[in-house]
């Protein structure tokens, strides 16, 4: 694939896809201002998605609702992390901290991208990214540091979401070409720099950060192997859409 | 989202308590309100008076966050990236709502979480439209639009009303309830005037939403009890059937004018009273409903008591260490 379209790919889909799983939160997180958070970031991240899919819609792909709402598991290329569900709000912090790290990083890295469209997109998205990040980490610190409880609990998280998180940085057969064009620094660089920025959080909790060394990372999204999560989800998403494909919504 | 299709009337029978009171006290907080003042949480005001809002402030938050409940299993379902943003917007919208109201309920005295218990407990109510189910996508928007419809008549009346923090809440719930209004409408008009299946669909819908609509404000004023303290204390501003009324007349046009119809033989205007005159609802089946046998209470519920079971452990943390604090109104 050329490598301009296999990394929007990759990005939108992951904001697509996180962005849904977020938006489930509607109604059930712990205190009410949480479900208004989740909703939040849950908006950006689909209209992050929608200006990454019109940036492939520019390159010829086919329209953003088509593209997002017709396709099935295999063609997706997001990383197995975000399509994992919501389960307790243990899980969707701990996999929101450690996703919105590593997309903060990359959105910071893309603004110096060579592909001028989308350096323009990522100087726009990383402030809201900021936020993102300023939101997992103040809960991260909360809960890291509070009861025996909390602190087990996401403890217990974090050693489940890691080789997941791992996953993000999985490359695909572009990588060197991605990282020789300037359109991006490529994973190895950008997991390094999210191996910094989650070490000085979690430095000040009382959470320990899994030996990466004897984690197994969770591969296979970017090349379209999925859970058995991400087809029900399409399925779900595209429920009211597929009615009528002619219908203007 | 709010009706009077709730329990927050006062029974003509129970005690009010208004000879315990101090009388100077009760005299200078009477002309207060008759003066147009808002009464303000650290006021003087009577067990009663205090009573009364809370549980109406309490079942109206409670209805905001039930209420998100149909409409949010839709965000995950709304077709195309407009609608499942603006969905996911517009439901956002009603958990804050729900957070601005408990904060100027708990200015009374009641927390949070005793309320939230109460809720599930089933101690304390909601509006009874959402024990109903939303099947389809069509009956999301037609809550959007005439839910929400109804939501404005009844709190821009109950904006005027003298509790400064529950008033203060419900200016800001409105200007965002008018958002949703024309959300809704759009949604609903892309429906009505589209593709067969979408006009079915919208139909259908209609249909399956009018009766509960025709309850959303309550029982007949010829039915209510007696309240006439609560309406001059201006805790409760306006008739159920005043509220109906309006209702009817703004939107009964407009749901004609797209192509829909309703399913009430005798719905229509009469020129000469201005009133509306429709087949009376089945106030036995809403009692019945709101008294926990409607189709969807012991889902939501199920729903509510799972979320306040499964974050239990977040707000043991996030107290920790913790004594009760003052409760500043949020608006």
């Amino acid at each position: 694939m050329d490598p301009k379209l296999d990394l929007l790919y990759r990005l939108a889909d992951d904001q697509l896809i996180l962005g849904h799983r977020n938006s489930e939160w509607n109604g059930l997180g712990p205190i009410l201002e949480e479900d208004i958070a989740f909703s939040s970031m849950a908006q950006d991240k689909l209209g992050h998605s929608l200006q990454l899919y019109g940036l492939l819609h520019e390159l010829g792909e086919a329209e953003p609702d088509t593209v997002a709402f017709t396709r099935n598991a295999p063609q997706f290329h997001c990383c197995q992390l975000v399509e994992l569900p919501i389960g307790e709000y243990d899980f969707s912090l701990t996999r929101h901290f450690l996703f919105d790290h590593a997309e903060l990083l990359r959105f910071q890295a893309l603004a110096d991208s060579s592909y001028e469209p989308l350096a323009q997109v990522a100087r726009k998205l990383r402030g809201e990214l900021k936020y993102h990040a300023l939101h997992a980490n103040t809960w991260m610190k909360r809960l890291g540091t509070a009861t025996d409880e909390a602190i087990e609990r996401m403890q217990a998280a974090l050693n489940f979401t890691l080789p997941y998180a791992l996953g993000i940085f999985e490359k695909t057969d572009a990588e060197a070409e991605i990282i020789s064009s300037g359109l991006f620094i490529g994973e190895d660089e950008l997991q390094s720099r999210w191996l910094e920025s989650i070490t000085k959080v979690l430095g000040q909790t009382a959470l320990t950060l899994p030996d990466l060394a004897t984690a197994t990372p969770v591969f296979g999204g970017r090349h379209g192997q999925h859970t058995e999560h991400l087809q029900p989800l399409l399925d779900e998403m595209a429920e009211v859409f597929r009615l009528d494909p002619t219908a203007d919504w | 989202m709010y009706g009077s299709a709730s329990t927050h009337d006062l029974p003509s029978t129970a005690p009010t308590g208004l000879e315990n009171e101090d009388p100077i006290l009760l005299a200078e907080f009477e002309a207060r309100i008759a003066r147009g003042e808002k009464i303000e949480p650290g006021d003087w005001m009577p067990a009663l008076y205090r009573k009364q809002l809370t549980r109406m402030i309490e079942q109206h938050a409670h209805s905001e966050i039930i209420g998100s409940l149909p409409e949010g299993t839709w965000i995950t379902r709304a077709p195309g990236f407009r609608r499942k943003m603006a969905q996911m917007a517009k439901v956002q919208d009603e958990v804050g709502h729900a957070q601005l109201l408990y904060s100027a309920a708990e200015t009374l005295g009641k927390t949070r979480e005793q309320m939230l218990v109460d809720l599930i407990n089933g101690k304390s109510k909601y509006s009874n439209v959402f024990n109903y189910p939303t099947p389809t996508w069509a009956d999301s928007n037609v809550i959007s639009w005439l839910i929400d419809a109804g939501a404005i008549v009844n709190q821009l009346a109950n904006a005027k009303g003298s509790y400064g923090p529950y008033c203060r809440a419900l200016d800001r719930i409105c200007a965002e309830e008018a958002f949703h209004l024309k959300y809704g409408h759009d949604a609903v008009v892309h429906m009505a005037t589209g593709t067969p299946i979408q006009r079915k669909m919208m139909q259908e819908a209609l249909n399956r939403w009018w009766p509960a609509i025709m309850t959303f404000f309550g029982p007949s004023d010829k039915m209510s009890v007696h309240t006439e303290i609560l309406m001059r204390w201006k805790v409760k501003m306006a008739s159920n059937d005043e509220c109906r009324n309006q209702f009817l007349d703004m939107y009964v046009p407009k749901i004609w004018e797209i192509g829909l119809t309703l399913p009430d033989a005798n719905l229509r205007k009469n020129e000469e009273t201005g009133q509306w005159e429709f087949t009376e609802p089945d106030w036995e089946d809403f009692k019945r409903v709101i008294n926990g046998d409607g189709p969807c209470n012991a889902e939501r519920l199920a729903v509510r008591r799972a979320a306040e079971e499964n974050g239990a452990w977040v707000r043991r943390a996030l107290s920790a260490g913790k004594t009760h604090q003052y409760v500043r109104p949020l608006a």
